[in-house]
């Protein structure tokens, strides 16, 4: 609750040193407008239109429920490898021969190219939801799985001594001595484990399905109706920003406050 | 009657010994010193009386009511404040939090750290400051016997004077029993009652000073005399290799 707070109380200061960000958020649109002067509107149109396309688009019911589905099926995906990873990262941390057997596997998982993924997954699943979701899985699963796994693989033995040596009861020694440790590792893991996840679900439904931003980006394309595909990449660069920027990294800084 | 019994305890990691045939009681409201060369195995010996290590061979039998434990590296949670650490003894003995602070708080202050370190996290302390919460959190939970791994050897002379005196009045109440690990000879005088000296490779106990005076009528003289004497000692000379070559 106290730690509510401070993160509440310190959220202002964080928005304060944010102008540098905006800064060259604006800057970089500057960048933009000079190159639709220059290359015109059909390759790049003007960061106006594209902005005035944007508003049109949100103000439609048939987009929101493009953006819905979306969301839907990453946060499915994100949600399940959430879990799984996590517990299993855990899990795999505690026994020496369970990391070691998990290494190669995970190499795999992080190795294979999600495009790889996309194409097995629309012949095991077809082409619909499951693809999509699959394939979100199997992207940030190894991500937040490896984070889990060196949280408990890099847990201080010293201090497991020292916390014996006070003999601290087994929830003190969780919430006091594994938890901050493991958790700082974890966290980490879930917000590179959550951009991946947006990622790849436009990427998924791009090429698997019929609807959501990817297949209404793929429409955009075969029209070459360029200020709605920028518009559709604003939307989620826009609510990745927003997710990483307002709401997870002020969590991580009181989070690793103790942190060298 | 509360005590610690140390028999023919050995002990080897893998095939190396570090410990051989070490022999020795610490009875309630005693002081004992072990001194020695660095790698000795004077920390393996602690943690092997403190349970920290599992016996091999012979025996410690410990029966005092409780004990705590300061460590030569800190070992403070990292994501835990200077009071919040303090209070981690406390709390595990089940002592109300509200208590805990209050208590952690009279001891930080009592061991020379300032109000305005209370907050701070253990990353913005030095490193004497870091030995001083980590000696206040053993001792705040007021033990029946306190193992002290050089407790000492980052703080300069003024504190550790300060300090060893609040040990010294606590040891003449006979609240406290200590074992005590430290480099320092003058040191070890001016606190123990027994003093023992370990020698390397593998660690083994060469010879035992005693000392009867109280240790609050111990002042400089008696502790300067004493170390004269010590070091002159066939036993300490070789054992530190004090020898001009
Ligand atoms: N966990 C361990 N595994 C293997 N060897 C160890 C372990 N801990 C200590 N040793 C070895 O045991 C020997 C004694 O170590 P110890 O820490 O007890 O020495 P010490 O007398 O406390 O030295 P110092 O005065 O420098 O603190 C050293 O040679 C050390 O390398
Ligand atoms: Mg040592």
């Amino acid at each position: 609750m106290k730690f509510t707070l401070k993160i509440l109380k310190d959220f202002p200061a964080y928005l304060w040193s944010g102008w540098g960000a905006i800064a060259s958020i604006l800057l970089f649109i500057a960048l933009w407008d000079m190159g639709n002067q220059i290359y015109g509107n059909l390759v790049l149109p003007s960061p106006l239109e594209t902005f005035t396309t944007l508003v049109a688009m949100l103000a439609d019911e048939n987009v929101i429920a493009e953006i819905k589905t979306t969301l839907y099926r990453a946060s499915v995906g994100f949600g399940i490898s959430l879990v799984v990873g996590t517990s299993f990262g855990l899990l795999a941390g505690f026994f020496a021969t369970a990391s070691m057997m998990s290494r190669p596997i995970v190499t795999i998982l992080v190795g294979m190219p999600p495009i790889a993924w996309i194409v097995l997954a629309m012949i095991w699943f077809g082409m619909g939801d499951e693809t999509v979701i699959f394939t979100v899985i199997v992207a940030s699963f190894p991500i937040i799985f490896v984070g889990a796994l060196q949280g408990t693989r890099t847990l201080d033995g010293d201090l497991k001594e020292m916390s014996d040596s006070f003999k601290l009861p087994w929830h003190m020694k969780f919430f006091d001595v594994y938890f901050p440790h493991i958790f700082s590792y974890v966290f980490p893991a879930w917000v590179s484990g959550l951009g991946m996840a947006w990622k790849i679900v436009v990427m998924a439904e791009l090429l698997a399905t019929s609807d959501g931003i990817g297949a209404s980006l793929a429409v955009a394309r075969s029209q070459l109706d360029t200020p709605t595909a920028l518009a559709l990449v604003v939307i989620m660069i826009g609510s990745l920003m927003f997710v990483e920027y307002i709401i997870l990294e002020p969590i991580k800084r009181e989070v690793e406050l103790w942190r060298s | 009657m509360e005590k610690l019994e140390v028999k023919s305890l050995n002990h080897h990691f893998g095939f190396t010994e570090i410990l051989r045939d070490i022999n020795f009681t610490l009875n309630k409201g005693q002081v004992l010193s072990v001194v020695g060369p660095s790698g000795g195995g004077k920390t393996t010996l602690l943690h092997l009386c403190a349970g920290l290590l599992d016996v091999e061979e012979g025996s410690a039998t410990n029966t005092f009511a409780s004990s705590s434990f300061a460590f030569q590296d800190a070992r403070l949670l990292p994501w835990k404040n200077v009071i919040d650490n303090i209070a981690l003894g406390l709390l595990a003995a089940g002592e109300k939090k509200s208590v805990a602070i209050e208590k952690s708080k009279k001891i930080a202050l009592e061991f020379g750290l300032e109000e305005s370190d209370f907050e701070k996290f253990p990353k913005d302390l030095s490193g004497g400051m870091r030995q001083r919460v980590s000696f206040a959190r053993a001792l705040v939970v007021k033990p029946s016997l306190l193992f002290l791994d050089e407790p000492f050897s980052a703080l300069d002379i003024g504190l550790k004077k300060e300090l060893q005196s609040i040990l010294i009045d606590m040891i003449s109440k006979k609240e406290i029993s200590i074992l005590f690990i430290t480099h320092d000879l003058m040191e070890a005088i001016r606190l123990s009652d027994e003093i023992l000296l370990l020698k390397a490779d593998p660690g083994h106990i060469v010879k035992k000073f005693s000392y009867d005076l109280a240790q609050n009528k111990r002042d400089d003289e008696y502790v300067y005399a004493q170390s004269a004497k010590i070091l002159q000692d066939r036993e300490i000379i070789t054992t530190f290799e004090l020898e001009l070559k």
